[in-house]
Order: C-alpha cells, then sequence, then structure tokens
C-alpha cells in the first residue's frame, strides 16, 4: 500500500486533458532533495567544466588541452568516445535478447539499457564537438559536402548519427507514455522491431568501426596493442564492456531509484545479474582466446619483457582473465557481489584497454610523451556528470523504472 | 623540368586510352584522360644548406620566415607556421642535409582518413587541403605515416597546415616556390621522370649515392622521392614503413561493411520470425 502510494507520487505521467505546455513546464521543476553528495560535486565541476569550453572554443583547442602535433587525439577521443561507445554496448546486446530471442528475462531492463545506450551516444557525439577544431562543419560529411566513402571515420559518424535516432525510436514509447500520447505511442512502438534489427546492425559495425580507426596508425601504436583484428577486439569487447556496465549500472540504480521499481522487477533483478554474468563469461573467455592467437601469431614474445610488456600482462591478466574467473564463480556460486567485484575489474579493464590503443601506447615513443591536463580531465567529467543529471531527470520523469501507465495495457 | 609532351602522349597510348587536343604548358588531364602526376626530386648530395627553398616557401604562403641556423644535430620540425625544414646530420659521410615536408603520396593515408574530402589528392599530383570542408577532426594526422599535418591548435578558426606542393601555382603553369628557387638539389617534374632522373644518378654515379630511391616504393610509393650519398636511416628518415598504401589497411573492413548491412539484418530478421511461436506460447 505503502509502496504504490509511493509510486504513484513520484511519477506524474501526463493525463488526458491536461494542456501540454503546462505539463511541460512543470516537467523541468526540480525535485528531491538539492544537498546531496552527488550535487555538492557535480555542480561545481559542472561549472568549471563550461567555463572551460567557453575558453576552448575562444582561444582553440590547444588553449585546454595538452594535444601535441604527434599525439592529434588524447582522452576526449581516448575515453569520452570511444571507451564510451563500449560501455554503451549493453543497449544492442539487450535488444537483440529482448526482441530477437525472444528472452522475456530481460525485457524489464531494456527501458533503462536503451536509454542509457541513448544519452551515451548523445553525450559522446556532444564530447566528439568540443574535440572538433571546425565544429561548424560537422555537417558536412551528411549532406554532402565532401563524401569521404574511402574514410573509416565517414562510416563512424553516419552509423553515430543512424544509431541515435534508431535508439530514440526504441525509446521513444517510454516519452510517449510520460506525455500520454496515445496515438504516437501505437505507432511508434510499431516501428520498434525496425529500429532494433537497424541498431544492432549499426551496432556491430561502429564497435568494431571505432577499432577500425586505428588500423592505419600501423606504426604508431605499439605492437602488443596493433593488429589487424583491433575490429573484431573491440566488438567482442563491447559486449562484456556494456553487460558490465548493465550489472554496475543496474546495481545503483536498484539502490537509488528503489522507490521506483515494483516488486516483481525487484525480485527479477538478481536472476538478471545471474544471467548476464554467464555471457559476460563466455564473451570474455571468447575476448582472451582472441587475444592470445593475435600474441603468438605476430610473435610479440620480445616485447613482454618491457615496462610496455609488463603493463600489457597487467591488461590481459588483471583485467580479463582474473575478472572472467570472478564472473565465472560469482555465476556459479550465484554470488551477486563477486558478480559486481568482476563488473567493476571488468569496467577497468575496458578502460585501460581503449587507452591503450588510443592514448598509452599511441606514439608511446614520443618525447614528450602526451598526458592529458587537468582542464581536460575537468571537461570529460563535465560531460559525465551532465549525462548523469539528464539520466536521473528522465528516470524521475518517464516509465522507464516503473510500470506502464494503465492505458498502455488496454489499448493492446 | 616540366611535362614532356612526347613523354606524355606515349604513356597515354599506353594506356590505350584515346587522346584529345593537349596543349604544351597545360599540366591538366585533357577531357576526362588522366595524366601521370607531379612530384619533386630531393638530391641530398647537391643540397648545401642554404634554405633558399625555405625562404621561398614561407613567402610564397605567406607564412612567417624560418628562425633558428640548420646546424649539425639540431633537428627541426615542420609545423603549423613551417612547411618544410632542412636538417644536418652528421653521417658516415660527413655533413649531409636533407629536406623534409609533406610526401604527396600515391595514395595518401591522410586523404584515405578524411571524412569530408578536405584532404584530397588533386588529379596532377599535390595532396591539398579544402578549408570550407574540414571539420578539424585531425584523422589526418592519426593517419599519416609521416606525420606531417599540423594543426593550429591555438586557434579559434584552426587550419591543417601541411606542404600543397604549392598547388595554386602549378594551376597556373608554374612550378612550386621551393623547386623555383633551388633548381638544383629539387627538381620538380612528372614522377615517372623523376624515377628514371633518379635511377640514372645512382646508375652514372654509383660511388656518390647509395642503391636507394626513397620513395620508390615505400608506402605505396610517394609524389616526394629522395637521393641520399648514405643509408637513409642516417637521416632521420622515417624507418620500417610498408610497402604497401597505408588505406589498403583498412580496406578490409570497409568491404565487409556493405555485407554485413545485407546478412546481418536479414539474419535478425530470420531468427525473429523463428523465435515468434516461442513468444506466444510462452504469453498462452
Amino acid at each position: 500500500m505503502n509502496i504504490s502510494s509511493k509510486q504513484i507520487e513520484s511519477l506524474k505521467l501526463r493525463e488526458p486533458g491536461t494542456p501540454m505546455i503546462k505539463f511541460l513546464w512543470e516537467q523541468l521543476k526540480p525535485r528531491g532533495a538539492w544537498l546531496t553528495p552527488f550535487n555538492l560535486i557535480s555542480i561545481p565541476i559542472i561549472f568549471l567544466g563550461i567555463g572551460l569550453i567557453v575558453i576552448r572554443f575562444w582561444k582553440g583547442i590547444g588553449s585546454i588541452t595538452n594535444l601535441t602535433q604527434e599525439t592529434p587525439w588524447g582522452l576526449w577521443i581516448g575515453f569520452d568516445v570511444v571507451t564510451g561507445v563500449a560501455f554503451a554496448g549493453g543497449a544492442y546486446v539487450i535488444t537483440f535478447m529482448v526482441y530477437i530471442l525472444k528472452i522475456r528475462k530481460y525485457h524489464s531492463i531494456v527501458r533503462v539499457t536503451v536509454l542509457n545506450g541513448f544519452l551515451a551516444y548523445v553525450f559522446y557525439a556532444g564530447a566528439l564537438l568540443l574535440d572538433l577544431g571546425r565544429p561548424w562543419n560537422v555537417v558536412n560529411p551528411i549532406i554532402g559536402n565532401g563524401f569521404g566513402t574511402s574514410s573509416v571515420l565517414f562510416l563512424v559518424a553516419w552509423h553515430f548519427l543512424l544509431y541515435m535516432i534508431a535508439e530514440l525510436i526504441e525509446f521513444s514509447p517510454a516519452i510517449a507514455e510520460w506525455l500520454g500520447a496515445k496515438r504516437a505511442h501505437k505507432i511508434l512502438s510499431g516501428m520498434t522491431i525496425a529500429a532494433v534489427i537497424f541498431g544492432i546492425t549499426l551496432s556491430t559495425l561502429h564497435q568494431s568501426g571505432l577499432g577500425a580507426l586505428y588500423l592505419m596508425a600501423k606504426d604508431k601504436i605499439h605492437p602488443l596493442w596493433y593488429s589487424e583484428f583491433i575490429p573484431v577486439l573491440f566488438l567482442v569487447s563491447s559486449v562484456f564492456a556494456g553487460l558490465s556496465m548493465v550489472i554496475f549500472e543496474g546495481s545503483i540504480t536498484h539502490k537509488v531509484f528503489s522507490d521506483k521499481i515494483s516488486d516483481s522487477n525487484h525480485k527479477a533483478h538478481h536472476g538478471i545479474i545471474h544471467g548476464l554474468s554467464k555471457i559476460c563469461t563466455a564473451a570474455m573467455f571468447a575476448y582472451f582466446f582472441l587475444q592470445l592467437l593475435v600474441f603468438i601469431h605476430g610473435k610479440h614474445w620480445t616485447y613482454l619483457n618491457t615496462s610496455m610488456g609488463y603493463w600489457y600482462l597487467v591488461e590481459m591478466i588483471g583485467f580479463v582473465v582474473i575478472p572472467m574467473l570472478i564472473y565465472f564463480i560469482g555465476y556459479r556460486r550465484n554470488k551477486l557481489l563477486l558478480i559486481r567485484i568482476a563488473a567493476i575489474l571488468t569496467m577497468l579493464g575496458i578502460i585501460i584497454n581503449r587507452l591503450n590503443v588510443t592514448v598509452i601506447g599511441f606514439r608511446w615513443d614520443a618525447t614528450p610523451h602526451y598526458v592529458p591536463s587537468w582542464m581536460e580531465i575537468v571537461v570529460t567529467l563535465t560531460v559525465i556528470f551532465t549525462e548523469i543529471w539528464i539520466f536521473r531527470w528522465v528516470i524521475n520523469r518517464m516509465p522507464v523504472l516503473q510500470e506502464s501507465p494503465s492505458w498502455v495495457e488496454e489499448s493492446k | 623540368m616540366s611535362l614532356d609532351r612526347r613523354d606524355f602522349f606515349k604513356t597515354m597510348g599506353i594506356a590505350g586510352l584515346t587522346l584529345a587536343i593537349g596543349n604544351e604548358s597545360s599540366a591538366k588531364p585533357v577531357g576526362n584522360q588522366e595524366t601521370e602526376f607531379f612530384g619533386m626530386l630531393f638530391d641530398a648530395t647537391l643540397c648545401i644548406g642554404c634554405g633558399s627553398c625555405l625562404k621561398a616557401c614561407s613567402k610564397s604562403n605567406q607564412l612567417p620566415a624560418p628562425e633558428g641556423e640548420i646546424e649539425p644535430g639540431v633537428i627541426q620540425k615542420t609545423s603549423e607556421s613551417r612547411r618544410a625544414v632542412i636538417n644536418n646530420y652528421n653521417t658516415s659521410k660527413g655533413e649531409v642535409y636533407i629536406r623534409n615536408q609533406c610526401m604527396h603520396c600515391n595514395e595518401p593515408a591522410c586523404a584515405a582518413a578524411c571524412l569530408t574530402k578536405a584532404m584530397h589528392k588533386t588529379k596532377e599530383g599535390p595532396v591539398v587541403w579544402d578549408a570550407d570542408r574540414c571539420m578539424g577532426c585531425r584523422y589526418c594526422m592519426v593517419s599519416c605515416p609521416f606525420d606531417v599535418p599540423k594543426f593550429e591548435y591555438h586557434s579559434a578558426n584552426p587550419r591543417i597546415q601541411k606542404c600543397d606542393m604549392c598547388y595554386s601555382r602549378i594551376e597556373k603553369g608554374k612550378i612550386p616556390a621551393c623547386a623555383e628557387a633551388c633548381g638544383d638539389a629539387l627538381i620538380f617534374g612528372t614522377r615517372r621522370e623523376l624515377i628514371a632522373e633518379a635511377r640514372k644518378r645512382i646508375t652514372e654515379n654509383p660511388d656518390d649515392y647509395v642503391d636507394q630511391i626513397y620513395g620508390e616504393h615505400v608506402a605505396g610509393g610517394t609524389g616526394v622521392i629522395y637521393l641520399s650519398p648514405v643509408p637513409f636511416k642516417e637521416l632521420g628518415v622515417k624507418q620500417g614503413l610498408q610497402n604497401a598504401s597505408y588505406p589498403s589497411l583498412s580496406k578490409g573492413f570497409l568491404y565487409s561493411v556493405p555485407s554485413v548491412f545485407i546478412i546481418l539484418p536479414t539474419l535478425l530478421l530470420g531468427i525473429h520470425e523463428a523465435t515468434k511461436t516461442n513468444e506466444q506460447n510462452h504469453e498462452h
């Protein structure tokens, strides 16, 4: 009784008849307590970041970054875009399982995962704009002021754009429910399968495409991280990177937004995480096997006894083999805590791997080697925090974790 | 050295292409015919490090005049304000000067990387950059094996700076400013002619040259080629690059994209249809 009244309290969907403008205005107002630890940390950083972004557009990218002529891509590409997109991989894996394989078990996390993926893409596309020297020309590859079809980046740009649209369509029924738009809901729901199929195809292509971007940098990336299999490695690792993010994010939202989650979904949560840990174990095993093949095939033994070689071993053993084993043990013993630890280690491993390819191993021999400035880090944090703010805003207003309004069932 | 009309005709004939009317000064292909493209030959045995090519370059491109002397062991790099540099290396045969600028690759990685074709190889040979198209993504810099394109990091309206072989001069039938100023160690011509000339010099003076033309094969062949009295690794020239072109590295991925776009959706739709009955059974 108590829970259900709380649910109605937190989710104010638009009743038919309420004027749209008035409704939207009320939805914009902040809710809940202001002085939370997250707000106290994130607000000053976001303001500092906005200030730095102003300086960046006024005085050039070099005014706040440590980028050099040898290292033209730094933290904003290597972390914000390349790593962030790997973490957004959960959306295509979960939609594949729910809409294509029809595994109903994972249905309750589809919306939050798709929302996560969509916001990740929007914000990483936004972060990309900060890194473009001439962002006003960003529409050129879309409008045809030069179709550079021989460029992997051309494909990645188009796939990014189309995938954001596909994910928006996948998520749009939740927006329609929020706005009380019944007819739109019906039309948009009918488009879900097409969007899912299109979205999965685009995802596989640009997850691997982000790796393929670095194929031409053959002589600039440390041999332990360069191979013609980078696209395949990026694709396979995006499966467990995305699912680890789903486990991590799911565990947090479960605590933070526990009042929004129905009892049945609370109970399903454990089973979902348990199931995902099995998929992660398998995907990580496949990934490790591929890495091993690349290593042996490339005859990289001589590099092992160098400082970069030790770092490679830390990545492969510490952040692939060990989390894989923890996932496996967590799955076998059905221990949620172990699975969550494995998810965090795996995510750290993905960060390390993507940064090794894009930043740490990229022109590792250049002196001085690129190290991001504190300002680049603040801007990166600004992007992440702003994304979390929007995520929280949507979760608090739209039926993402909560059940859909009753008219959805009626109209079926 | 400019385009030799007879050689031009001969090449066209070998290629089995019909030729429309051409004229002496025109370097452009006639009609839709392709011509062989221009390049430059730098001969390190002849360069005395006078720097007149560098002065001509900065003047012609409205860039600040070169600063700093050309001294042995002081290695200068091209930058957003310098499209070419000359360095002096202490080698096994004494001091040798060598120039560094854009190599104008036959199949440039920067052009293949560019998603707006802002960076592109012209039919005449120079690899040029177009400000109206460029997004400033700097993927050309990531891809170039010679680290040639430079970015104006401290500008709100940044450009990519690199040698364009004085493309605007070539279009008017003139030769690049540096080659005009030098006329000795740095010569301009069609790539085929330059390779022939380089080979002739090596054959005629085997003691003065190492038997290698840098740029003949490296990175799939470059428009700018080098001759040297000493092995190129003594001159700080990029070593260990592959002979295949760099765009060939991402071709496999690019070619697989259309197939994935056909096969994967079909497969997904198939599985979707196949699992439909499962769902119905589940619900009833």
